[in-house]
């Protein structure tokens, strides 16, 4: 069988390829989207005191460190046995939206909108921020300072934009000041008016680009998401978890996100380092299931708030009900982007998040805990033992990215088999619509942002005998 | 009281007899680097960063266990001084497992600070990575045998300030390694007073207090100086 591998994928957070694999008709057979990097975190945080388990794990990535952060001092509230005091739950929501709110910015700005903006088909050398800046200077600029307001969130709270140490077992160490709310509200307007540009600019593509929608990963899946125990409604942080299928029908309701093993399973497979979880009583891989932006507007009943209830109404207006196209993973991000600012106002209005107590002691009280919480990229999970000392003895970390293996895989197959018809020659153009089949994902595979745009797309048809057919380089 | 005079670094410095150098050397407001000296307690000569040349010894000297003489000419500041102090540090960082970036003390830490002073931007030799312990054994505090440089201040101030001797070093070379008592679980000795003096006598993250998140670890070092002085000065009335 022939193989076109497209190593390294570009514009990704993290190192990874795709490997097209063609069959006897020339057609494409199957995709495989491989994770090359290896991390070894379940291992090496064995042996540690579980309270630097928050900073150890948020050391996993320079651009959700946030959310392993919030998650890991949830696990650790849970070993402490201790409910954090309000103003900490408060706080860590804020930073937590401030952390949503940046990631976002960074997936459609810096990362999918070369795509959207300049075409799939443009010049790869200008297709990347940069280009953007040329061809869109105040979108670009705007994008660029909404991230930075999500960075100054996190900033203001924690201490420094990546890798605060704030979060701790029990609470947060530090509460805000009234300096930092009111300047952070200042500055919510402009962050506000930038996700609603974003906003219209992606409704606008997708009205004039049906074919993408159609066909970037269309396909029906579960889905899972957090969801306020009370109305089933948006959640990032706390609450129980809801898993739906592809007609919005609840499959599984009010998770405690304590007993995931009941209703998640990992596999794992021999060509990549990414885990693949799965619905258990589904199966692999017919449990496959989604996670993140799409997930969470799929599966919450309300966001909570007026302008992101009104544009989640017409995003399922959209779809026709349930969202099954990965290409709205766009439109759902931003959605989520006007939700945190929404969100945020509330939080930094709120007298609780400036109280003195926000930080709950108590000895080892769980040798076992799980944390839960929303990335970005959409649930994370910290599962932790301890000996009766607080020393881990196991680790697991079942990570958003890892949860959307199985449909990502799905999504660049279904592209591929769109576009290329002809294996034998095969535009770039074609090629790059398959990375972005990932991108629409904004999967986050470790730590580091590469410099996107610059790194090369090595493309080798492969044949059956491991032979190099034919050979292309951008 | 004899005094002696001598050149620290061409500087006219004079001295009480038997003083040591790193004493007076201090005393001219000249800095020479330590680790293993903490004020209050006795000298270990342990980390060498106070390595000093002296005109007519052969041999390097360790500023602080070697005393004043009349005449003698010191110098605290060259290159030899300079690499000899790198290339410790250096040693020092590939012989534990130090990690600042997640460590209860960074931004507290001597090492690292001295590591910055002395411009150690690299490390030029492999790193060991050794497999060691963390002791989370104790009510109060733990010990982190990774972050541990063997200066062995916790043990002169357990030992000198409050008389528990519950620190010691045991093994041989590379394997050395402080124990508690007889190398029981820290939280199972019966000598440990659980004042946490040694705590506060650490200049790296290896004791730290219970539940102390990344750089949360501060530590008030003069305390330990102000209870022997107070002590001697018998300041209190038993």
């Amino acid at each position: 069988m022939k193989r076109i591998i497209i190593d390294p994928v570009t514009r990704i957070e993290g190192h990874a390829k795709i490997s097209l694999f063609v069959g006897a008709d020339g057609q494409i057979a199957d995709a495989r989207f491989h994770v090359v990097e290896f991390r070894g975190f379940e291992r090496f945080c064995v042996g540690r005191p579980f309270g630097e388990m928050p900073s150890l794990t948020a050391r996993v990535c320079g651009i959700c460190p946030v959310s392993h952060l919030l998650c890991s001092a949830k696990t650790g509230d849970a070993i402490l046995g201790v409910r954090p005091p309000v103003a900490a739950v408060k706080l860590r929501r804020a930073m937590n939206l401030g952390q949503i709110l940046q990631s976002h910015a960074l997936s459609f700005f810096h990362l999918s909108s070369p795509d959207l903006l300049l075409g799939f088909d443009s010049d790869p050398a200008k297709r990347n921020v940069f280009g953007v800046i040329q061809s869109h200077p105040d979108l670009a600029r705007a994008g660029i300072r909404l991230r930075q307001y999500g960075q100054d969130v996190i900033e203001r709270l924690g201490g420094r934009k990546i890798h605060p140490a704030w979060a701790v077992p029990g609470g947060v160490r530090e509460a805000a000041s009234e300096e930092t709310c009111r300047e952070l509200l200042d500055r919510l307007p402009e962050a506000q008016a930038t996700v609603q540009t974003a906003l219209g600019f992606i409704k606008q593509y997708l009205d004039a680009h049906p074919d993408e929608v159609a066909v970037f990963g269309n396909h029906p899946s579960l889905y899972m998401a957090l969801v306020r125990p009370a109305d089933h409604g948006w959640e990032h942080h706390d609450g129980v978890l809801r898993i739906t299928d592809h007609t919005g029908k609840v499959v599984a309701d009010d998770i405690d996100p304590a007993d995931y093993r009941t209703h998640i399973a990992e596999e794992v497979e021999r060509d990549s380092y990414l885990k693949s979880p799965y619905y258990r009583p589904l199966g692999f891989p017919g449990g496959a299931y989604r996670v993140g932006p799409l997930a969470r507007l799929n599966v919450c009943s309300t966001i909570g708030t007026p302008l992101a209830d009104a544009e989640l109404v017409e995003f399922r207006q959209r779809a026709g009900g349930v969202a099954n196209s990965a290409f709205l993973y766009h439109l759902a991000r931003a959605i989520e982007m006007l939700a945190c600012t929404e969100w945020l106002e509330r939080h930094l209005t709120d007298p609780d998040i400036r109280s003195s107590r926000h930080r709950a002691e108590a000895g080892v009280n769980n040798l076992e805990a799980v944390g839960c919480s929303e990335a970005p990229r959409g649930t994370l999970f910290h599962h932790y033992t301890v000996d009766e000392h607080g020393l881990l003895t196991s680790v697991n970390l079942i990570i958003a990215t890892g949860q959307n293996n199985l449909p990502m895989n799905r999504t660049i197959t279904q592209i591929a088999q769109h576009y290329i018809r002809d294996t034998a020659t095969i535009p770039e153009g074609f090629l790059n619509r398959v990375e972005h089949g990932i991108r629409c994902y904004d999967p986050c595979l470790s730590c580091s942002t590469h410099a996107y745009g610059q790194m090369p797309l090595h493309v080798q048809l492969i044949g059956a005998d491991g032979g190099v057919i034919a050979e292309a380089k951008r | 009281m004899a005094v002696v005079t001598l050149t620290i670094d061409d500087k006219p410095v004079s001295a009480r007899a038997g003083e040591s150098v790193l004493a007076a050397a201090r005393e001219a407001g000249i800095r020479i680097p330590t680790l293993c000296h903490l004020d209050g307690v006795s000298e270990a000569a342990a980390c060498r960063l106070c390595l000093v040349q002296v005109e007519g010894r052969g041999r390097l000297q360790a500023a602080c266990v070697t005393e004043t003489a009349e005449g003698m000419i010191v110098r605290t500041q060259t290159d030899t001084l300079r690499e000899y102090r790198r290339m410790i540090l250096e040693l020092l960082f590939t012989e534990g497992n130090h990690v600042c970036a997640v460590c209860v003390a960074n931004g507290n830490c001597e090492l690292q600070s001295l590591a910055a002073e002395q411009g150690m931007d690299h490390v030029r030799y492999p790193y060991l990575n050794p497999a060691r312990t963390v002791d989370v054994s104790h009510k109060q505090y733990a010990i982190d045998h990774n972050r541990c440089i063997l200066c062995t201040r916790c043990v002169r101030t357990c030992d000198e300030i409050e008389g528990a001797h519950t620190w010691d070093v045991a093994g041989r070379g590379t394997l050395s390694h402080i124990v508690a008592d007889m190398g029981q679980p820290w939280g199972d000795s019966v000598t440990c007073t659980s004042c946490g003096k040694c705590v506060q006598a650490c200049p790296t993250g290896a004791l730290f207090r219970q539940g102390s998140t990344v750089a949360e670890m501060t530590r008030d070092r003069e305390k330990l100086a102000d209870l022997v002085t107070a002590r001697r000065d018998k300041k209190w009335t038993v």
